[in-house]
């Protein structure tokens, strides 16, 4: 069950690599952070044990990444919209 | 495991019994105890030793929410000034050596299994032996990621990339070239510490599990620890396309 994971999580490295010298615009970015999302929850249900573990443990877990959300999010919906409306200064 | 409301709905507390020498367990062997005979790695803070594994693992997953705020920062910083120089970033990203960024990545997964192996080999009341031999596996895949990347430092400081009085670019944003080593170089250097210290615990574990302390009944270290080196890995698996893997396909690599 481990080594499926870690094939899997190998096939990830080579596919985000490889990934990376093929245009896809705007979408490179989205594509490299799903495969890290995916590897990232890989690592998270299988080798930590989350998905064996009680509910408490998976809530504090998805807290933190919840937290880097808000972080992400509220911080770039300002570096992202200026400009957007005329007038408001750079 | 417990369902997800704790099991503590009244706290009982041990039953007072008259002190009695080793109440009939041989694991307590000759030690004056008012409670009645239990593992002997339950604390009495504990009833149960699901109780106490479960508590641990809840421990040390809200000290990895603390970590993903600490390294939470640096990726925030990192968001902020890829956006100001997108250009930059991708020009002075080109320059870290892929190939060793990629062979990093794969040394913390190979590293990930060989720990979630060695939790497994604990839980399943393998011989300390076998422990061990998982534990300095991932050690020494930890060493070899090290080792990687004191030779990726190097290059930096012979080339002069390295922000500081001695940076100097060749290219067309030394600024953003300048920002970016500094958020690499903050963001690496971060995580390489977070591997010597996770090296200095499995270490211990290492030291542990020679000594026969670990076996079904057992084994919560070896899983908390086990949390901190995935996490690791974890905050690798994000560094490595962030810093790396820029716009490569502008490149022709």
């Amino acid at each position: 069950m481990y080594y499926l994971v870690f094939l899997a999580l190998l096939v990830g490295t080579g596919l985000t690599v490889a990934a990376a010298f093929v245009d896809m615009g705007p979408m490179n970015n989205v594509v490299m952070l799903l495969i890290a999302v995916i590897k990232a929850t890989l690592v998270i249900l299988f080798f930590m044990h989350v998905r064996w573990s009680s509910k408490l443990t998976w809530v504090i877990a998805m807290a933190g990444f919840f937290w880097l959300l808000i972080l992400f999010g509220v911080t770039m919906s300002d570096y992202l919209t200026r400009g957007w409306v005329q007038g408001t200064l750079r | 495991m417990s369902e997800g409301h704790t099991r503590i709905e009244h706290y009982p507390g041990p039953t007072h019994q008259p002190i009695q020498k080793d109440a009939g367990s041989a694991l307590h062997a000759g030690e004056v105890h008012a409670e009645p005979a239990h593992h002997p790695r339950l604390q009495h803070h504990f009833d149960t030793m699901e109780q106490q594994a479960e508590a641990s693992t809840l421990g040390m997953w809200t000290f990895l929410v603390t970590e993903i705020l600490f390294f939470g920062g640096l990726f925030m910083a990192y968001l902020v000034y890829r956006h100001a120089s997108p250009m930059a970033f991708q020009e002075a990203s080109h320059h870290l050596d892929i190939t060793l960024g990629t062979l990093n990545t794969a040394i913390l997964i190979i590293s990930s299994l060989t720990m979630a192996l060695g939790v497994r080999a604990a839980q399943t009341s393998q011989p300390p032996k076998t422990q061990v031999m998982w534990i300095l596996l991932t050690m020494l895949f930890g060493l070899g990621f090290l080792g990687i990347k004191a030779i990726e430092y190097t290059e930096k400081f012979r080339d002069h990339i390295v922000p500081g009085p001695n940076f100097r670019w060749e290219g067309i944003y030394p600024q953003g070239a300048e920002m970016f080593y500094s958020l690499y170089f903050c963001m690496t250097g971060l995580h390489a510490l977070h591997m010597v210290i996770g090296l200095g615990i499995m270490t211990w574990l290492a030291i542990m599990a020679g000594r026969r302390r670990f076996d079904a009944s057992y084994y919560t270290p070896v899983e908390v620890a086990g949390l901190y080196w995935h996490f690791v890995d974890i905050v690798w698996i994000f560094l490595f396309p962030l810093l790396y893997l820029i716009g490569r396909h502008y490149h022709a690599a």
